[in-house]
């Protein structure tokens, strides 16, 4: 057995960790505090191709595998979080849109969601419904027979990149009340009736522009529907949370890293007592914990990648696993960051108590920590 | 005759699959794996994958009608069609 990354693999990080220094790490700190993150850099992110980056070359993506794909992933979260997650939102509806897209769906949106010409936009929590996915009480009626458009009708919530998105994969239900089947659709910005509404005031995550969207009668072809009527929750939302949690547990490791470099340096360069703060067992003893557990999420991460890159069924498990270890392991080294650098890690001159509020938003989103320890133990895990 | 065989060793392919989520439950072809209680949408997807991975085959969309991965029969009998599907689109 051999546990290492191939030359190509090697060099992409070393282009995402170019492209993240260089673009991104120094204006984090001015996103957050702005609540947003530039259309400048979403238009670099699309011309290096990080936007839709799954898609096979000939649909115009970059077509990374699995693992390069984590690296992309981890080097930008390691950058900054809201950026991240504009890559996990968008990759989400471009994988659900490839698996589960009508064909005239996928020859429209695919090859724009591929070259990052359009955002996408994931459309399931609501004010009422959010791990309870069956909940969600927006409607959608089919009008004039089995080839008329769809009307959605409801209201999301927390759609991340919601106020820039072009694309939004919506959750509704088929049917009235208890009995009612969820499925998904795709909402174009554009039609009539959708009203998106910025949202502020956010914990972590400050710059990825999330939005309520409100949905008045929104009219979509029939063709826009996304998988079965029903298998809203069993499939499409399984698939597509799967990807998004592949992501975010990537994201948390390099949220991770990056409690880890601020905290060496800083323990390295503060001087207490006449000596760095390194030289303090108890501090060391914080610095070691965070080293060990960020490459145990690593190592989680990877074999997640891999079983998702065979295809194998334990693929799902695997990948919860590394969600929910590696999104412990950032919260944790994150709280443990601030506490290292003491009352500087309470100020804005040190980006980990941004480090600290992103945190938090990874132990909730695509299934937070509790759903992920109800989950875990139900599920075999595919043997080495 | 090979017809038969293959059903019998893609049900026993599928039933191996299924004992690692029904421990201490002896599951039969026909029994109903929903109305045992423990399939959510996690199993689900992973149905699919297992059947994808083991059985070569595509689950399109159209496939994924609950009523296909119900019981182990049901499983087998959609792997039985998609595969002769295939076979008889296969050139000469």
């Amino acid at each position: 057995m051999r546990l290492e990354l191939t030359a190509e693999q090697r060099a992409a990080r070393d282009e995402f960790r170019a492209f993240t220094a260089a673009e991104i790490a120094p204006h984090a700190d001015r996103w957050d505090r702005a609540a947003a993150v530039p259309r400048e850099l979403v238009g670099k992110l699309r011309e290096r191709g990080y936007l839709g980056s799954l898609l096979p070359a000939e649909l115009g993506g970059r077509g990374l595998d699995m693992i390069t794909y984590g690296l992309l992933t981890e080097e930008i979260g390691r950058g900054c979080s809201s950026v991240r997650s504009l890559l996990t939102v968008h990759d989400m509806v471009a994988h659900a849109v490839q698996r589960f897209g009508d064909p005239a769906a996928r020859e429209r949106f695919l090859p724009a969601l591929a070259r990052g010409a359009i955002l996408g936009a994931f459309a399931l929590s609501e004010p009422g419904a959010g791990s309870d996915a069956n909940s969600v009480e927006t409607t959608a009626v089919q009008e004039g027979g089995p080839e008329g458009d769809w009307v959605l009708t409801g209201r999301k919530k927390w759609t991340t990149f919601g106020q820039i998105a072009d694309l939004y994969l919506v959750f509704a239900k088929v049917g009235e009340g208890a009995g009612g089947q969820p499925t998904v659709f795709l909402l174009e910005r554009a039609t009539p009736g959708l009203t998106v509404t910025p949202l502020h005031g956010i914990t972590g995550t400050r710059a990825s522009l999330l939005a309520e969207l409100t949905l008045d009668g929104c009219r979509v072809p029939a063709t826009h529907r996304v998988g079965r009527i029903g298998s809203g929750v069993t499939h499409v939302a399984s698939y597509t949370l799967e990807q998004g949690r592949y992501s975010v547990a990537w994201g948390a490791v390099g949220l991770g890293q990056a409690c880890l470099d601020a905290s060496l340096a800083y323990a390295n360069e503060r001087h207490q007592f006449g000596v760095p703060l390194i030289r303090h067992q108890l501090v060391s003893a914080l610095l070691a914990d965070m080293i060990v557990n960020v490459r145990a999420a690593r190592l989680l991460c990877l074999r997640a990648g891999w079983l998702r890159a065979s295809r194998d069924p334990g693929a799902g498990a695997e990948t919860m696993a590394a969600k929910y270890f590696a999104a412990v392991t950032a919260a944790k080294a994150a709280n443990d960051a601030v506490q290292i650098h003491g009352a500087n890690g309470c100020s804005e001159e040190y980006p980990v108590g941004r480090y600290l509020r992103d945190a938090k938003v990874l132990e909730i989103i695509e299934g937070s920590t509790q759903i992920q320890q109800i989950s875990i133990p139900r599920f075999p895990f595919t043997e080495l | 005759m090979d017809q038969t065989k293959n059903q019998t060793q893609s049900q026993a392919k599928i039933k191996e699959f299924l004992s690692r989520f029904f421990k201490s439950h002896d599951l039969k072809p026909e029994e109903d794996i929903f109305a045992l209680g423990f399939v959510n949408s996690l199993l689900a997807m992973q149905l699919v994958a297992f059947v994808e991975k083991e059985f070569g085959i595509h689950v399109e969309d159209a496939d994924l009608d609950l009523d296909n991965f119900r019981s182990i029969q049901a499983i087998s009998s959609l792997v039985a069609r998609k595969t002769g599907t295939a076979a008889e689109a296969a050139p000469a």
